[in-house]
């Protein structure tokens, strides 16, 4: 069980990352619509699974999308926030639904999941375009992009999730 | 000792995230300060080859109109050979011309963040360097910032550090060319002098201030100008010509004089303080 889900996260992480740099970075949408779906990883990853782990996972993850698109470590620090913040949103979501030893994802509702999404892509939108832009004069231009980038990435990731469902069973 | 080993397993997942958080930041934080990361870039030969492989699968779906491209280039080229007065024999002398050009193609283009960089195939083995003027058929392109053995990443001038010596064409009244993020199609010419004559329309080319690009290269048209808070220099914001979402084949631009300039200006700098 273990190695099945090694294999899989391991080929997530791969497709993720070549999909991010090779497609979507180029999309460029309205001149600067750039979605980032790779935030999936974070969202389908195993929630029982050592923190530790899934927080250098994380960052890894966003150091190889900075590698490829010369952004330095914008991606990595924004990925890393999340990974550290998921826990406590997945709390403020699931509630006592999360204690249970046979929580999945998949037995939530559509609502939940939807948000649980959303919410990770608001704070990792929002911490990304701080340090893009890097100018508390800037704003408002921090918010636009990341609304409007966010919603890109929010309908793209949820077409994406139903397309590669993870509970078939 | 007891106390901080239990601080430290409890708090561990925290500390991770801060030191992870603190590396990405620095990195970050260094890059906004100076250049790109000698390291953190996409010319090295993972991700260049990474972007070759991909370049290798799409550059086959325009090859129409990138040859269509070339050639009303090559047209270009040969309207102005034929008319100029040069004979062939001594027109091209390797000991006596001051620029060489050296094509490659892009495998890796942004405009959209703040910071862009463009990769293309061709590195140190083609002899390419750091500080090498780049060009397209229509205008400049940006300047060479790392080479590894088989790729370079360059500074385009949609990038907050660009800072490119400009003129308006026909005249010698010279500004810097630099670019305020907002759109990919428009850069800024500033420090223009407000007794300059403007009209919108006018040609902004390269000048003869920098050692990187030779006099003359187009890059782009004014659209709108206005006076700075000092009331005393022009803000302009200039049309490019180039189409910067859309390009593929590139010139890079070697000075061979180069060096002794630099070496010349150098030594001036030094003696002046004695």
């Amino acid at each position: 069980m273990i190695n099945t889900n090694f294999f899989i996260n391991i080929l997530r992480f791969t497709l993720l990352v070549l999909v991010q740099v090779m497609v979507f970075n180029r999309l460029n949408f309205f001149g600067f619509i750039n979605p980032m779906v790779y935030i999936l990883f974070l969202y389908w990853f195993p929630i029982k699974e050592n923190r530790a782990a899934f927080i250098g996972l994380s960052f890894l993850l966003g150091l190889s999308i900075d590698f490829l698109s010369d952004t330095m470590a914008i991606h990595a620090a924004s990925t890393v926030t999340i990974a550290y913040l998921r826990p406590a949103i997945m709390r403020f979501i699931f509630g006592v639904n999360l204690e249970f030893q046979s929580f999945r994802l998949g037995n939530t509702t559509k609502i939940q999941q939807i948000t649980f999404l959303a919410l990770l892509i608001i704070v990792h939108h929002l911490v990304f375009f701080t340090l893009e832009v890097f100018s508390f004069a800037n704003v408002l231009l921090i918010l636009k992009k990341a609304f409007v980038t966010g919603l890109a990435t929010l309908i793209l990731c949820l077409l994406f999730s139903t397309l590669f469902s993870v509970e078939k069973e | 000792m007891h106390q901080i080993i239990n601080f430290l397993i409890r708090y561990k997942t925290f500390l991770l995230y801060i030191l992870l958080m603190i590396i990405s930041l620095a990195l970050t934080i260094q890059s906004h300060s100076y250049h790109q990361s000698k390291f953190f870039n996409s010319s090295n030969w993972v991700t260049g080859g990474i972007y070759q492989t991909t370049y290798n699968i799409t550059s086959y779906f325009d090859l129409k109109t990138e040859n269509k491209k070339l050639l009303e280039d090559n047209t270009k080229l040969r309207q102005y050979l034929y008319n100029s007065k040069r004979t062939e024999s001594i027109a091209l002398d390797t000991t006596t011309i001051g620029y060489t050009v050296i094509s490659g193609q892009v495998i890796k283009n942004s405009y959209s963040n703040q910071h862009n960089y463009i990769t293309i195939n061709k590195g140190k083995k083609d002899s390419l360097k750091q500080d090498m003027g780049v060009i397209t058929d229509k205008g400049i392109l940006g300047i060479i910032e790392n080479t590894s053995s088989n790729y370079a990443s360059i500074q385009s001038i949609l990038n907050l550090h660009s800072n490119i010596n400009a003129k308006i064409k026909n005249t010698d009244h010279f500004g810097s060319l630099i670019w305020d993020t907002k759109e990919y199609n428009t850069v800024q010419l500033i420090d223009i002098p407000r007794l300059v004559p403007l009209t919108i329309g006018d040609t902004i080319v390269t000048g003869a201030m920098s050692s990187i690009f030779p006099e003359n290269i187009p890059i782009g048209t004014i659209k709108k100008f206005n006076l700075d808070t000092s009331k005393s220099f022009f803000n302009i914001d200039v049309a490019l010509f180039n189409d910067m979402t859309n390009i593929k084949n590139i010139y890079v631009i070697v000075n061979r004089n180069r060096t002794e300039i630099l070496e010349l200006e150098k030594e001036t700098v030094a003696n002046d303080q004695h």
